[in-house]
């Protein structure tokens, strides 16, 4: 069976944490010595070439994906330089989608041209709400006003495809403030749109207001209703679910690199702390930029730990992967001594099957850890 | 310390068996938790050379990890040390020190009661910068009813909190004498304890008895091993056991091959007898502690005593819980470990029972909450069981319409259908030692627990002993957290049952989806009845999870609903996020997620977690003040 391979890079900067962030990103406070914006690229270029002894040129990458922290921090030609080194040193397929998330307020006109004169295909922008309080909640920094525009700019450059990213169920929002998110988000006319709901990690701003009872803790059935709301303005826009928290405009609108993560295909994770998956091992680099640069730069590998994933691990991450996917899960992945569960839980309304796929009802999708549980 | 060393390894140390009773002294330490008895009994072990201090393991006499954790000592046990006196006319003399440990807990009072029968004299040792608590105070008593005599010692004194002049007349107060005699040591450094020793020698007296009489000994301890079987602990008070004897328990007239006789010092030592006054082992090949019971006297076969000691009785247990193996295939291995915790616990009864709720499990009597406690955790951890206690309950009597006599040991089994005559619970006389600012809180309590107040007398000028009949099921629950609460962890309470009373007691049901759920049944006082159904349905709401359907919660007296609760159907269990290709942190949340499913009970179709059934111990609160 061949497994499609992505690229994910990760840029691990941002101006300022936000308080219920608990990705692997740093501002330039935080940073500390040893690990500069300036020489990033140079230094994922090194972990680049380590990718091509290991990958060979055979295998191109049909996605690549920058994430972080907030990648568009980095400029334009940072981005486009260590693109152009997965290019030329391992290679990228004909057609394949090169994706990089920004931040509204970090983008310009001239910025999203020269991305996409360097080969970016795909825009995804941190929106998270349209509401100023609620913005403001999540300590995003940008002016919702600004939007249109770095939408508008995405297009007049040229991007092949816009996302947007929502958060839902920030503390304080109410169901009206979600209402006019999502109006704003379908008013964008974007191609995908990804809405997560709020979870307040541990160690973040956040969990430490909620745990002064500053803030009150998400909740439930809030989440539940926004869901609901979410799904139901995407799909009258014509815009349709494929993964749980995504929808697109059509089946080319989809993030094949998302995609690709649920599938189990392989992927390559460059940066601090990215995570990789390549024939059944994964691994995972150094958390630290600093840490990161100076493996890289003594010629070491930046690899922290690995496992190696067996048949039954596997198998839990198939149902547990796949099942999320509009496309659904193949009920022959599901052990035996739990198949019989499948009638049951179409009978609770929270599965289809359609022929040998197990597809997730709007319900189920709610409640697709407990479907999951049940099913392995 | 190093003269002392050779001075106790000096020749003509008295042999077991034919040991002088004149120069025998057996003492027992009377202390709290916390006070620093196992520090002070190593110490003494050290000083008299009968470990020496690289081998001393801390708290050498505790066994058991549990005790070790908990800083408490449940089995007692008994260490012969040779020691020559130091100071005094008759320094230099060689003597022989017989070290009883007693358990400190009051729901162990029928064993500390039997050890110090084994003793003649009782150190009672009090933490210098604490004073006494009650526990230690009952324990006095029951040592100054037992015409111990007593060696007031106040230990800790080299910490910086130490009030050693306050907490002399304090004790002074209690056992009489002056504020002066009153020794202070401390175990940690040493200071103090070969004083200590030397002391004992001189006060305590030395145990009297006929020898020409046929043997008598006191059993004081019993303790189940893995390769002697039951090692039994006595003292020999007339007469003399020899290790060629076949010996006859009093109680039950059961006769025994003696396969061993000996000492320990502080490893058993084998030895050809036991003579007057002295304390041993015994080991006959019986193989459960029930049949060596604490309290019995043991006699020569051949030559047997008329009369037995004084004092022997099965102790009764006080507290009764249902424990059901969260998997029910874990039944037999439950029965098996309860098997294997009776051979060493003559006060662990227990009898299978089947809840509608809950399955097969075992009704189980203990004397008390902490011996409750202590069996689960063993049970959890020894034997790898994960276990649903429900919530603890005492012995209910009643007397019904048609005059015959039931009694309650479940609370399932409370008949709803009113034809109770009369109902009878059991009261205990407690005891609570508390500073003055704290009275008013502390009679607050009582009287929410429907106490009854007996007196009060103070110990010194800040400090108060109040006693109060209460109910035993109204202190079971978590009296001693609020008592400990509302003091900031000043007061201390010790009690003892003292019979019973006729109480106006209804049973409160729970109802899960409409169905009576056996194993939340809990029978209260009618006046707090509401307040008690209103405070758990509550409760359990919070601790059971939402579900996939909703859960109506009800509390019925009979038939009667007196309070509802609607834990709503769950609508969301999904977590959203990709963490950016990290899959094995999603796949641990998962298995996590499973893994918290495992400690869930099913009852009917809802899943409820292990803590709720223990969660009516909380309730506490909803008493009315």
């Amino acid at each position: 069976m061949t497994r499609s391979l992505g690229a994910y890079v990760h840029v691990p900067f941002c101006s300022v944490r936000c308080g219920y962030c608990d990705f692997n990103t740093y501002t330039s406070d935080e940073l500390g010595e040893g690990a500069t914006r300036a020489s990033y690229a140079v230094t994922v270029e090194r972990e680049v070439d380590l990718a091509r002894e290991a990958l060979g040129d055979e295998r191109p990458f049909e996605t690549v994906f920058f994430g972080g922290g907030t990648p568009t921090q980095l400029p334009a030609a940072d981005l486009v330089r260590v693109l152009r080194a997965l290019r030329d040193r391992v290679g990228l397929a004909p057609g394949a989608e090169v994706t990089t998330e920004a931040n509204p307020d970090s983008v310009t006109p001239a910025s999203l041209a020269a991305l996409r004169e360097g080969g970016f295909t795909r825009i995804s922008f941190g929106v998270q709400s349209a509401v100023p309080h609620v913005l403001r909640v999540l300590d995003r920094t940008h002016d919702p006003l600004r939007v249109p525009d770095a939408v508008r700019w995405a297009r007049e450059a040229g991007f092949e495809q816009v996302s947007v990213d929502l958060i839902y169920g920030t503390p304080g929002e109410s169901v009206d403030d979600w209402r006019r998110t999502l109006e704003h988000a379908v008013s964008l006319e974007p191609d995908h749109i990804s809405a997560y709901a709020l979870i307040v990690e541990q160690g973040t701003a956040l969990a430490r207001r909620v745990a002064r009872g500053e803030v009150p803790a998400p909740d439930d059935d809030d989440l539940a209703d926004k869901y609901v709301l979410a799904d139901e303005a995407f799909e009258a826009a014509g815009l349709s679910w494929y993964e749980l928290s995504n929808w697109a405009r059509d089946e080319a609108a989809q993030c094949r690199h998302n995609v690709l993560y649920w599938r189990s295909d392989d992927w390559w994770g460059f940066g601090p702390g990215a995570h990789s998956h390549v024939a059944g091992r994964r691994w995972w680099n150094v958390k630290h930029p600093a840490a990161y640069a100076q493996r890289l730069d003594a010629g070491l590998s930046p690899e922290k730990d690995h496992e190696l994933v067996d048949d039954d691990t596997r198998t839990l991450e198939r149902v547990l992967l796949e099942s999320r996917l509009r496309t659904g899960l193949d009920l022959t992945v599901v052990p035996d001594d739990h198949r019989e569960r499948v009638a049951d839980l179409r009978d609770r309304g929270l599965v289809d099957v359609h022929g040998e796929r197990l597809v997730l009802t709007r319900d189920g999708r709610l409640l697709a850890d407990a479907v999951v549980r049940e099913l392995v | 310390m190093g003269d002392i060393m050779s001075a106790s390894s000096a020749p003509q140390v008295p042999q077991p068996g034919s040991t002088d009773p004149a120069v025998l002294r057996n003492f027992c330490i009377i202390a709290h938790i916390d006070h620093g008895k196992s520090t002070l009994a190593d110490r003494m072990l050290q000083i008299t050379g009968v470990v020496d201090e690289r081998a001393a393991r801390a708290q050498y006499l505790d066994r058991m990890d549990i005790e070790r954790e908990r800083g408490i000592t449940i089995k007692s046990q008994a260490v012969r040390m040779p020691f020559t006196k130091s100071s005094g006319d008759d320094t230099g003399t060689n003597y022989v020190l017989n070290m009883i440990d007693t358990p400190g807990h009051v729901d162990f009072t029928y064993e500390v009661s039997r050890s110090l029968e084994a003793c003649e004299g009782a150190i009672l040792l009090v933490d210098a910068a604490q004073g006494i608590e009650a526990q230690t105070l009952a324990n006095l008593y029951l040592a100054m009813e037992a015409d111990l005599h007593i060696i007031p010692v106040l230990n800790k004194i080299d910490l910086p909190g130490a009030q050693p002049e306050k907490y002399a007349e304090e004790i002074a107060g209690i056992i009489g004498g002056d504020p002066d005699e009153v020794l202070r040591v401390s175990a940690k450094t040493g200071e103090g304890v070969e004083a200590l020793l030397n002391a004992i020698v001189e006060q305590v007296p030395p145990p009297v008895g006929d020898p020409d009489a046929p043997a008598r000994a006191l059993i004081f301890d019993s303790v189940y091993d893995t390769y002697r079987g039951v090692v039994t602990y006595v003292r020999v008070v007339d007469g003399k056991l020899s290790h060629r004897d076949k010996i006859k328990m009093m109680s039950t007239n059961a006769v025994h091959e003696m396969l061993e006789v000996g000492v320990i010092s502080p490893e058993p030592v084998k030895s050809p007898d036991l003579g007057v006054g002295e304390v041993g082992y015994l080991i006959t090949g019986v193989k459960e502690v029930r049949q060596s019971r604490v309290g019995d006297t043991v006699t020569s076969n051949a030559k047997p005593a008329k009369e037995p000691l004084g004092g022997y009785k099965t102790p009764n247990p006080m507290v009764f819980s249902g424990l059901y193996p969260i998997d029910g295939d874990d039944f037999a291995t439950l029965r098996e470990a309860l098997d294997k915790l009776q051979l060493n616990d003559a006060a662990l009864v227990y009898e299978p029972e089947s809840s509608g709720a809950l399955g097969f499990g075992f009704r189980i009597g203990f004397l008390g909450l902490l011996h409750l406690e202590i069996i689960r955790e063993r049970l959890e951890r020894e034997f790898n069981l994960d276990l649903i206690a429900t919530a603890p309950n005492v012995v209910y009597r009643l007397e019904m319409e048609d005059g015959r006599e039931i009694t309650v040991t479940n609370p399932s089994e409370y008949p709803n259908d009113g034809k109770i005559a009369k109902v009878f619970e059991p009261i205990t006389r407690a005891t609570i030692l508390t500073p003055t600012d704290y009275i008013g809180t502390i009679m607050e309590l009582c009287q929410s627990r429907r106490g009854q107040l007996l007196g009060m007398d103070y110990l010194s000028e800040d400090r108060v002993e109040i006693k109060y009949t209460l109910p035993m099921g109204e202190i079971m629950f978590d009296f001693f957290d609020a008592l400990k609460s509302r003091t900031k962890g000043y007061a201390s309470l010790d009690y003892e049952p003292t019979g019973e009373q006729a109480a106006d007691l209804v049973k409160v049901d729970i109802l899960l989806q409409g169905e009576v759920v056996d194993a939340f049944s809990a029978i209260v006082h009618r006046d707090s009845a509401y307040a008690y159904g209103v405070a758990l349905a509550g409760k359990l709401k919070e601790l059971i999870p939402r579900q996939q359907f909703e859960v109506p919660i009800q509390a019925a007296i009979g038939a009667r609903i007196i309070a509802r609760e609607n834990i709503k159907a769950i609508r969301k269990d999904v977590l959203a996020k990709c963490y950016g290709g990290d899959i094995s942190r999603k796949r641990k949340l998962l298995e996590k997620q499973k893994e918290g499913k495992k400690r869930m009970k099913m009852v009917g179709r809802v899943e409820v977690p292990q803590e709720a059934f223990i969660a009516a111990l909380s309730t506490g609160d909803a008493t009315p003040k």
